[in-house]
């Protein structure tokens, strides 16, 4: 029997229709369309057991209670936590996106050094014992003052550390990176006699008079004062808001007045004029509780009567006093500053004492609706490390930024100054840099000239997280665990009107082979030995930090915050023991003079300002990518950083909504689209700060423009703070 | 029909021998395919379908259930925020096996590579729906105050943990479509398809669902 076409064609139909007859045909149907609904390649995310866990943000200094949600052993999801004193649940963007940051791809996993240009892994053992070697061999040297340390914060157990670390090792040289604190905190000192914290009971205020502060874009505590703004509002209170273009902050107040930036002192001392010379103060509380009242006369002579103030300023003269009558007709009024989210630099602290001025005429210093001085934090309160003789010649040295020395008598860290302390030569007068949560070579001014100098210091040691900038011009970095990995204190919550402790708890077990920083001092300064290591008694960081807290421990685990309800702030400590318009201190400062933007006005015209957002990170965090996405059209395309100008100068120039650019300063030039915006002044041009990042990963790198490296240092007379503004800029069609 | 009738007698003047018993091949052919197909379906093709898996350690579910004071709860339990904890973690475990309690050489294993390794023992769950699907235990316990054997049968009583049969399309297990490969069913946790799950939803008398069609919402389950 031939097997021929006719036999073949009917073995198929047969085996159709038998198949048809099988369940065959009709389960792979179904399975084939289970799968497609569930391709296996599509991330599920395990199940498993939701818990809770109560702790702390680090993100930035707001000191905000989160909720952290887990699913087993994974982080999904942080929220604010309910009931806390400072944002009762509240939570900005960057905090709601911190899972992105502990799982981010640029963390660094174990510890690197760089060897010939390329990082490689090595051992914690090793990393301590080569970096404690060199410590040694400069110690040996007699030179302990070259080795300095740069970090966000002085306040807390781990700055306290580090601090402690230099000190009995020899070196002066401890500076925290430049915010409105550091103005803040003169002033106090200054006019009140205080080491103390500014913080603002805004929430209880009738009228907010702000200069330039972006109350809801980062400024203090964030949600503290998202929350405080609307309490405030509701209540019938009003917000005038001071500066050069409509911020989020400025749509949101009751009063948007145009004004020149970098003239803020001059409209606060024109507005101390008008109640002055109208007799619009205080006067009980002027005559009994200050001093120096008359010389405030000369202060806010004639030099600032509205004309010449709204000259200055670009305010009008009948708004000027309009502005002084509704601030002293005010039942609290209320004048605070520091431009943006004020983490980026410390401004012109005579600005800042104009404004505290506007305050103490009004009685708004420490009463509720108004100012206060929180006193600094005292519970690390360890014995004295005993000093050998190489500590104590090291710490008779002058600082090397200068503050404190006889040009800056009053400045505490003048981090800025650094650059310009390395010198124009070849050799650094800092052999060894420690870098713990800052990101020097990104966020301080004029970039290019941070990067080369730091180039020049021998041996970098980064305590980064991340692969930020600075860590990646290190040559060794001892990676900390992320903020949801480690316990640390949280010594204050900016701006927050009340002492305040919070405590940042382990949410999860570390992921990588990173070390918590605190412990990583105490290792280095047993590996350094001598006094050094017998003045860091403890076997770890958590033991240091327990003992530290003291009583406090208990009531911080269980809650994550203590928080003194029943402060009462402490009397003036000056000479008078009253609050000092003037006094010998306040003579150490020249008198307020409006700081320019660099850069000569012929070639450039415009003038360049940044600008800050809650939806990017500032400081030593790098946006995650959910903020990224989340940025507006207006601060980013693709990316393309866009620049914000006046429709009518764009007109000018020729430009249209969207078009490529150039902009360029003194200090570089950078590819940019166009954004036009009626709410910016004619004249200026804004770019938003915390974009334009060479590190990361690939979802933030390449985005945008660092305004940084556009900006360029302006170094405030008396204090050497840096009170860059602005920079003068020229925008030409690309 | 006049070409096929030509071709025919074209054809049958070469191959005349043939053409007389043509109608015989052809319908044994046929009868062939129909037999080989059916084979293939029926017999073939359902071991093909699913790969056989054994569970990591064969679990006793009658003797514990004899030492458990509350069931199937005892270990397979309720948060406290009402979550339903599915199969039982090493934590749970340790609390009795931290060392071996007898002989039995499935234990042993157990507390060698798992217990004292710290890993979780990667069962395989039979009942473990697509990702697609929302099932909430607590609103069927719970609420309707279902029984456990509904749905995964008198698995309480069983001895021993019979394999795993992993579909290897979907990657389910074959418990998901049944036994029965035609889907004929005699208890009602012999399947856990959507139709078992619509089934009972009609019959109870549950449509919490869809305004348009009065039927179960798709959004009830399919979230």
């Amino acid at each position: 029997m031939k097997v021929d076409r006719r036999s073949f064609l009917s073995f198929v139909i047969g085996g159709a229709a038998g198949t048809a007859l099988t369940p065959l045909p009709w389960k792979l149907t179904d399975d084939l369309s289970i799968w497609s609904q569930n391709w296996p390649w599509t991330p599920v995310p395990p199940r498993g057991e939701t818990t809770y866990v109560a702790s702390t943000c680090t993100l930035c200094p707001g000191g905000c209670g989160i909720s952290v949600r887990k699913v087993d052993d994974r982080v999904v999801k942080v929220e604010g936590l309910k009931g806390h004193p400072v944002n009762d649940g509240g939570i900005c963007p960057l905090g709601l996106a911190g899972a992105q940051l502990l799982y981010s791809p640029t963390r660094v996993r174990a510890p690197l050094k760089k060897v010939n240009g390329s990082w490689r892994e090595i051992s914690w053992d090793t990393a301590i014992q080569e970096i404690a070697d060199k410590l040694k061999e400069l110690r040996g040297k007699g030179q302990p003052q070259s080795v300095a340390w740069v970090s966000d914060t002085d306040r807390g157990t781990v700055a306290e550390l580090s601090k402690r670390f230099l000190t009995v090792y020899g070196s002066p040289n401890f500076i925290r990176t430049p915010s409105i604190q550091d103005s803040y905190e003169l002033v106090l000192y200054l006019t009140q006699g205080q080491r103390a914290m500014a913080g603002f009971d805004l929430a209880n205020a009738t009228y907010v008079l702000s200069f330039g502060s972006g109350i809801i874009e980062g400024w203090g505590a964030p949600p503290h004062l998202f929350r405080a703004k609307s309490a405030m509002q509701q209540k019938g209170g009003k917000i005038s808001q001071l500066e050069g273009r409509l911020s989020k902050t400025a749509a949101k107040a009751d009063q948007f007045i145009p004004l020149k930036p970098g003239t803020e002192g001059a409209l606060a001392l024109g507005l101390v004029h008008v109640i002055l010379k109208e007799g619009l103060y205080r006067k009980d509380i002027v005559q009994n509780h200050s001093a120096g009242s008359d010389a405030l006369k000369k202060i806010a002579g004639d030099d600032f009567a509205p004309d010449a103030v709204s000259k200055a300023t670009g305010v009008d003269a009948k708004t000027i006093v309009d502005l002084a009558k509704a601030f002293a007709g005010a039942k609290k009024p209320l004048a605070v500053c520091g431009r943006g989210n004020g983490r980026q630099e410390a401004g012109n602290a005579q600005e800042f004492l104009a404004v505290h001025f506007l305050n103490a005429l009004m009685g708004s210093v420490n009463t509720a609706g108004g100012v206060f001085a929180v006193p600094e934090p005292d519970y690390v309160d360890w014995p004295e490390p005993e000093m050998d003789a190489a500590a104590s010649a090291g710490m008779q040295q002058a600082r090397l930024d200068g503050a404190g020395g006889k040009d800056f008598p009053l400045s505490r860290y003048l981090l800025n100054r650094l650059p310009e302390a390395l010198g124009a030569g070849a050799s650094s007068p800092v052999q060894v840099l420690f870098v713990n949560q800052a990101n020097p070579v990104f966020s301080l001014m004029d970039t290019a000239r941070v990067e080369k100098s730091l180039k020049k210091i021998p041996l970098i040691v980064s305590f980064s997280a991340f692969m930020d900038e600075t860590a990646a011009l290190a040559h060794y970095i001892l990676p900390n665990h992320v903020y949801l990995e480690r316990f640390e204190d949280v010594p204050a919550a900016q701006g927050f009107p009340k002492p305040f402790i919070g405590l940042a708890k382990p949410v999860v077990a570390p992921l990588f082979k990173t070390r918590h920083t605190g412990d990583a001092v105490i290792q280095l300064a047993k590996a350094v030995g001598g006094n050094v290591a017998s003045a860091f008694g403890w076997d770890s960081y958590e033991a240091c930090l327990k003992e530290s807290l003291g009583d406090k421990w208990d009531a911080l685990k269980e809650d994550g915050y203590w928080v003194d309800a029943k402060f009462s702030p402490a009397a003036f400590e000056t000479k008078s023991k009253k609050f000092e318009f003037a006094n010998a201190d306040i003579a150490l400062l020249p008198a307020y003079a409006a700081l320019k933007a660099p850069g000569d006005d012929k070639t450039f015209p415009l003038t360049l300002i940044p600008f800050d957002t809650l939806r990017l990170a500032s400081g030593p965090i790098g946006a995650p990518p959910f903020l990224v996405k989340s940025l507006e059209e207006t601060l980013l395309q693709k990316n393309d950083g866009l620049v914000e100008i006046n429709p009518a100068d764009a007109q000018k120039l020729g430009l249209a909504d969207g078009a490529d650019a150039v902009l360029s300063t003194p200090k570089g030039t950078a590819r940019v689209k166009v954004a036009l915006s009626e709410g910016i002044m004619p004249g200026l041009v804004a770019m938003v700060r915390g974009l334009g990042h060479t590190a990361y990963d690939r979802f933030l790198a390449g985005k945008g423009v660092n305004i940084n490296s556009l900006m360029s240092s302006v170094e405030a007379p008396g204090t050497g703070f840096e009170a860059a503004w602005g920079v003068r800029a020229q925008l030409t069609k690309a | 029909m006049e070409e096929p009738k030509a071709n025919v007698t074209s054809s049958g003047s070469e191959h005349g021998e043939k053409e007389d018993g043509a109608g015989g091949p052809i319908i044994l052919f046929f009868i062939l395919g129909l037999i080989a197909s059916l084979l293939i379906g029926w017999v073939a093709f359902p071991p093909l379908l699913y790969s056989q898996k054994k569970q990591p350690i064969d679990f006793n579910h009658a003797l514990h259930n004899g030492l458990v004071d509350n069931g199937c709860e005892s270990c397979h339990f309720f948060r406290e925020d009402g979550t339903y904890s599915g199969v039982p973690k090493l934590a749970q475990c340790i609390e009795c096996h931290e060392e071996p309690n007898g002989e039995d050489p499935e234990e042993v294993k157990f507390v060698e590579e798992y217990v004292k390794n710290e890993r979780e023992v990667p069962w395989l769950v039979y009942s473990r729906q697509p990702a697609c699907v929302f099932f909430s235990h607590a609103a069927h316990v719970k609420n309707a105050q279902m029984k456990c054997e509904s749905c995964h049968g008198p698995i309480g009583e069983s001895e021993s943990l019979k394999p795993y049969q992993q579909n290897r399309i979907t990657g389910y297990s074959r418990d998901i479509w049944g036994e029965n490969i035609l889907g004929v069913k005699r208890h009602s946790w012999d399947r856990m398809k959507m139709d078992d799950c619509a089934e009972c939803h009609a019959a109870s008398g549950f449509s919490g669902g869809s305004v348009q069609t009065e039927k179960d919402g798709c959004l009830v389950c399919h979230k």
